[in-house]
């Protein structure tokens, strides 16, 4: 209790915040009606107008909170198209998108920790290899590699590859770097006299990377795979925009061309469960690990 | 196929140099330290060139190095307009608006512990999702030119600064601070002659993370909406024609621009935090 307080109290406060930037924002358009009508408004009309419009600029936490009700449950429990009638997810719920967006990042987010743990073991134990590749990857972090999502997807369609695949490529690109620096980091963490130790036992390289690199590079592992996920989120997000095949970002680009302001949110809060739902797992799985490590902090 | 077989035998010979500088008695010389890195590069870069000549990859999928060199050549001015219109107005702008704002909401929420308390794990939660989506809102609310970019800058870096420099402001031991109030030190003195000072390294980090951040929402919220220039706008018009040599043209402004950004941020580092530990005992 005594944490979740403050943590209540500030995203009241942001609540509170839309609210007002709800009824600010939105009455430009509800006075030029009015204006138009002829109608004398009261303070009073005037909020519950801009809390209840069609096309708001800001659409109200309810309005966007209706929207996912409608969305998700309501579409699919009693639209046409909807799992009940049809059997299938239907292609207007978020579910439908949220899944589209989920598989790609996934996939992806496997990929490039596994290629990125691949990578850490060789730049590890091959000094040339540590040389040449960790500067370049420490390099590539300051490059805006989202920027060349659209023509990754578009080259990736140009030779035969569409749907999934593409989007994940993006994915694991983005979930690929940070895995590697804090994966060599982690590797690197035992202490000299920890690996003496090992020496004196004559352990071979396998052994000591088995029974002592690895375990010790764990906490460094999850760290930067719940970094990697969330970029790994973004990345897919970003790889639907340029191919209109469904997911959350083909959502929130068809909600910003017509103009669809609770759509677009609806989207974005869909993508910030995801995200959430993401991070929360890997800690969750680093929890149960360190724990059986006997790591836990 | 000879530039094929070619590209592969540079790539075998640069390599086994490489692993014999690594190896060899010279490895801790700092040029030899550079050297094999951009060895590496080079690597890359002939070999890069060496498939798509022997294989003859269509440039509609991978052009050559050569050709994206020669693209560069041909097209300073279009880069230059674009360089100027997303990096110079779009995310240097959001850019310092973004961290000043941080910064300053840092430093005044820095007296109330309850809010710290909040505010924090919001902020750290806010600064894990995919904020690029709210480009699209914003591109809507401020326009198509540069406004919009800036704004989108500043929602992205805001919260990562934030979180770094509360936790910056935060890192002045006790001891130091009871001796600034043995000294009958202000707040404001504390504040700006311990605390500011001692979180500087946490508030760099803030800052080289967000230099990334403010590239990306630039580039990527011009795939929302913008005027007929920006290395966004170019990406992606350019992308519709398969004209792929400016694509990439435009990519490695966009790597050298952001290098040179962090570069930029890391070196005001090192003037300025130069007692931290992290920075001592470098050359």
């Amino acid at each position: 209790m005594n944490r979740l307080l403050p943590i209540l109290t500030v995203v009241a406060a942001i609540v509170a915040i839309w609210y007002v930037a709800t009824i600010w924002m939105n009455a430009q358009w509800t006075r030029d009606q009015a204006e138009r009508a002829g109608v004398e408004l009261s303070f009073r009309d005037i909020v519950t107008d801009t809390l209840a419009q069609d096309r708001p600029v800001l659409p109200a936490p309810h309005q966007v909170v209706a929207e996912l009700w409608q969305l998700t449950w309501v579409e699919e429990t009693t639209g046409r198209r909807g799992i009940v009638k049809s059997g299938t997810l239907s292609n207007r719920s978020l579910v439908h998108h949220g899944w589209l967006t989920l598989s790609a990042t996934a996939l992806g987010f496997a990929i490039g920790t596994g290629l990125g743990f691949l990578l850490a073991v060789g730049i590890v134990h091959n000094r040339a290899m540590d040389l040449s590749v960790m500067p370049w990857a420490i390099a590539s972090q300051t490059i805006p590699i989202l920027a060349i999502a659209p023509m990754i997807i578009v080259v990736l369609a140009s030779v035969g590859l569409t749907g999934i695949v593409p989007k994940a490529v993006i994915s694991a690109y983005l979930s690929f770097f940070p895995v590697v620096v804090g994966m060599v980091k982690g590797l690197r963490s035992p202490e000299v006299a920890q690996l003496d130790l090992l020496r004196t036992y004559s352990a071979s390289a396998a052994q000591a990377f088995w029974k002592l690199r690895l375990p010790a590079s764990l906490p460094y592992l999850f760290a930067s795979m719940k970094v990697g996920i969330a970029a790994a989120l973004v990345g897919a997000i970003v790889g639907e925009l340029p191919v209109q095949q469904g997911g959350l970002g083909a959502r929130l680009l068809a909600g910003s061309y017509y103009g669809q302001t609770a759509q677009i949110w609806a989207a974005l809060f869909t993508a910030a469960i995801l995200a959430a739902l993401l991070v929360g797992s890997v800690g969750a799985v680093e929890r149960a690990v360190l724990r059986r490590q006997g790591m836990a902090r | 196929m000879i530039w094929l077989w070619g590209a592969i035998l540079f790539w075998l010979a640069a390599w086994a140099l490489n692993a014999r500088l690594a190896a060899g008695p010279a490895a801790r010389h700092p040029a030899v330290r550079l050297a094999i890195p951009a060895l590496f590069g080079v690597t890359l870069l002939v070999l890069w060139e060496g498939i798509v000549r022997g294989l003859q990859v269509s440039p509609v999928i991978l052009p050559a190095p050569t050709e994206i060199g020669a693209t560069i050549a041909a097209s300073l001015p279009i880069l230059w307009g674009d360089f100027v219109q997303t990096i110079v107005k779009g995310a240097l702008s959001g850019y310092v608006i973004g961290c000043s704002a941080a910064v300053a909401t840092a430093i005044a929420i820095d007296r109330s512990p309850f809010l710290q308390r909040g505010l924090l794990p919001v902020g750290n939660f806010i600064a894990a999702l995919p904020i690029v989506g709210t480009a699209p809102i914003l591109v809507m609310w401020f326009g198509f030119d540069w406004q919009s970019k800036a704004a989108v800058v500043v929602v992205m870096v805001f919260f990562p600064v934030l979180v770094n420099t509360v936790a910056g402001l935060a890192a002045s031991e006790r001891m130091q601070r009871d001796l600034m109030a043995t000294w009958s030190a202000s707040y404001w003195q504390t504040l700006w002659k311990l605390r500011l000072p001692a979180a500087m390294p946490f508030i760099f980090n803030g800052l080289k993370i967000a230099t990334t951040l403010a590239l990306i929402g630039a580039i990527v919220a011009e795939f929302f909406g913008s005027p007929t220039r920006g290395m966004g706008f170019r990406i992606s018009t350019a992308v519709g024609q398969l004209a792929l040599p400016l694509v990439w043209a435009e990519i490695a402004v966009a790597a050298l621009a952001g290098s040179a950004f962090y570069g930029l941020v890391a070196a005001i580092e090192r003037g300025m935090t130069f007692w931290h530990p992290s920075q001592r005992g470098r050359p």
